[in-house]
């Protein structure tokens, strides 16, 4: 019998046009991801690990190929069941953090939870917790520009978790934090991976990050070089 | 969901004060324009109305036929007795009878020879009745440069360009000539009192302004004049009242047909080019207001593009959070219609103010219009219309709505990851 996978890719290529040919990213990849993991796209820039990061994401499609990532083929997916999946089962953690600067830590945190009509209530709770988890539940009225860099960077994790889902994606999660931060950073990540079981996916080319990641994927020119498990 | 968004409208200047400000000034002008154009052509065909057509003109059918050589001979007559008929028919009208003449203005010198001549053009009003209103009309007291009104019989005023070409004075006695109105020599003597310069070449070349009374003694036209001019409330021509009046003239007067002396009621539109200058006046008013619009409305589209390309970032986190591209777009519009709704209105009342301060204060261009060859106002006043109460909402809602609706297109043009990479940058 075929095992399930959270997330499986089969020969998945990435064209974008350029000038009057096309560059492929991907180069027919095949990767399988399970519930729980803690796992890394590492490569230099270009390497297509963020092009990767988005079609898993469904931000993307990909050229050829397909899978299913939560369960739904990603070659035929509509615009509207995509957003449906990235609103109930899928967070987002950026290198710039990107939080609404003029709402508050609380409201930035809300935002996924308002997308799913969660009722005002459990909405609250829900938020103070996900704050409660990456140490900021006292900056909860608190603008993104009164934090630091790595308190964004975990008011950011909380907006990813709040809502629980099965996938969280990082870009380049570290990529402006100071060492300290980072380290910060990655435990509250690890910790909440653990206590939860939600899968963490990285691109990056951080060693800080690749420090702590579980599964090890090397890419090179849209190509799978290794595949690491510690 | 809603007061999320409304929290970020609210709280973002960059999204919301900025483009409701933008978009008030915009209303501002292009409210404050319009009235201003309209005020500007109706104050050119007002001025040609009080000096001379007013809204509408009873005179004898022969005077309307060949008006340009004023003659006296065919002048109305029993003309207390026609204005109050006037009056009694169309009392929302302000009724002058008046006598446009020409004749030689002759300036004797110390022996009683010719000093110097000129040909004149005259025109009487009633100066000295309490109730005429025919001076403030004319705005003459504004016009004079020097001396007085007349204020007693054998008074006249001169355009202050031909007294200096005649070298004449205040207080010099001026002998007028011309034809009665029964065909004999006219002539008088007039007393000048005061200069006048109306800042228009056309009455300024040479003219005369001296009470009725005194012109009817000097032509022999007791209860004559050659035209009877009326003037709407509120001083502004409304052609289709005068249309009104005129189709009822002849059966409300008992008009002979054919009889060349019988009275004929004329609209302003119908007298010499005046027709050709309402019509242009309101195209050219139609045109100017319309590039200024579609100007305005450029600004704003343009304005409401850039307001939406500017947040293809913020969009791209949105989607990302799973917010549909609809979803995201509808909000767009939604914000962009409160932006122009509200912007709309406090630049439609700024507008309007300033429309009103110009329409009670008017900008003075006399010194810069001395040598102006047309009937020109030197006072350039604003007016405001019922039109100016929504012309606003053109530019501010429509075309700021548009230029947010072609932005937000860029988010179903743009594939997700695209947006999310704007998002990155």
């Amino acid at each position: 019998m075929e095992q399930s996978y959270l997330i499986d890719l089969k020969q998945v290529v990435k064209r974008f046009p350029m000038g009057k040919g096309s560059f492929t990213a991907l180069k027919g990849l095949d990767l399988q991801f399970e519930a729980g993991e803690f796992a890394g796209l590492i490569g230099p820039s270009g390497s297509g690990k963020t092009t990767l990061l988005n079609i898993i994401g469904t931000l993307d499609l990909p050229s050829e190929g397909g899978g299913t990532v939560l369960g739904h083929p990603i070659e035929h997916l509509k615009a509207s069941e995509a957003a449906l999946l990235r609103k109930e089962r899928i967070g987002f953690i950026f290198q710039s953090y990107n939080l609404l600067q003029v709402h508050t830590v609380f409201e930035n945190v809300e935002f996924p939870l308002l997308l799913l009509g969660m009722p005002s209530e459990e909405r609250r709770k829900k938020v103070m917790e996900a704050l409660d988890w990456v140490g900021l539940a006292d900056r909860h009225r608190s603008r993104p520009s009164q934090l630091s860099g790595g308190e964004c960077q975990r008011v950011a994790i909380a907006r990813a978790m709040v809502k629980q889902p099965s996938l969280v994606l990082a870009d380049e999660p570290t990529a402006n934090l100071d060492a300290a931060n980072s380290h910060h950073v990655l435990k509250t990540m690890q910790q909440l991976n653990e206590a939860f079981q939600t899968t963490f996916l990285f691109a990056t080319h951080d060693e800080k990050v690749i420090s702590y990641l579980k599964r090890k994927i090397y890419l090179m020119d849209g190509q799978l070089v290794k595949d690491e498990r510690v | 969901m809603i007061r999320f968004l409304g929290k970020g409208l609210l709280r973002d200047a960059g999204r919301s004060r900025m483009p409701v400000m933008v978009v008030a000034i915009g209303v501002a002008l292009s409210v404050f324009m319009h009235a201003y154009v309209h005020g500007l052509m109706q104050d050119s065909i007002e001025m040609n109305a009080r000096m001379r057509y007013g809204h509408v003109k009873v005179c004898t059918r022969s005077f309307a036929e060949n008006a340009a050589q004023m003659p006296a001979d065919l002048s109305l007559l029993d003309v207390r007795a026609l204005k109050q008929q006037l009056t009694a028919h169309h009392p929302n009208l302000q009724w002058s009878d008046r006598i446009q003449f020409a004749g030689l203005m002759d300036v004797p010198g110390m022996m009683g020879e010719t000093r110097a001549q000129g040909p004149v053009i005259g025109m009487a009003v009633d100066f000295f009745s309490t109730h005429s209103v025919e001076g403030e009309r004319l705005n003459v007291q504004a016009a004079l440069t020097e001396g007085r009104l007349p204020q007693q019989a054998g008074e006249m005023l001169l355009s202050a360009d031909f007294s200096e070409k005649l070298g004449v004075q205040i207080g010099d006695t001026l002998m007028f000539m011309g034809s009665t109105q029964f065909g004999g020599l006219a002539y008088a003597n007039f007393v000048l009192i005061g200069c006048v310069d109306f800042g228009v070449e056309v009455l300024d070349r040479g003219m005369m302004l001296a009470d009725l009374s005194d012109v009817r003694i000097a032509m022999d036209m007791e209860d004559a004049a050659t035209e009877i001019v009326g003037f709407f409330e509120g001083g502004q021509y409304n052609d289709a009242a005068a249309r009104r009046m005129q189709e009822s003239f002849a059966a409300d007067f008992e008009v002979v047909a054919g009889d060349p002396y019988a009275p004929v009621l004329l609209r302003l539109k119908d007298q010499d080019d005046m027709g050709q200058l309402i019509d242009i006046s309101g195209a050219m008013g139609l045109l100017i207001t319309f590039i200024f619009l579609l100007a305005m409305s450029l600004v704003l589209w343009n304005a409401g593009l850039l307001g939406g390309i500017r947040r293809y970032g913020e969009f791209g986190l949105r989607l990302a959070m799973g917010e549909t591209k609809g979803h995201v777009y509808r909000s767009l519009q939604v914000e962009s219609l409160l932006i122009g709704l509200l912007g709309s209105l406090i630049g439609t009342v700024l507008g309007l103010l300033f429309a009103w301060w110009m329409q009670e204060k008017g900008l003075n261009l006399g010194d810069s219009m001395q040598n102006a060859s047309m009937m020109l106002p030197t006072v350039i006043r604003a007016r405001i219309t019922p039109v100016d109460f929504y012309i606003g909402f053109i530019p501010g809602v429509f075309a700021t709505l548009i230029g947010s609706l072609l932005s937000g297109l860029g988010i179903f043009k743009r594939n997700t990851a695209q947006l999310f990479k704007e998002l990155e940058t």
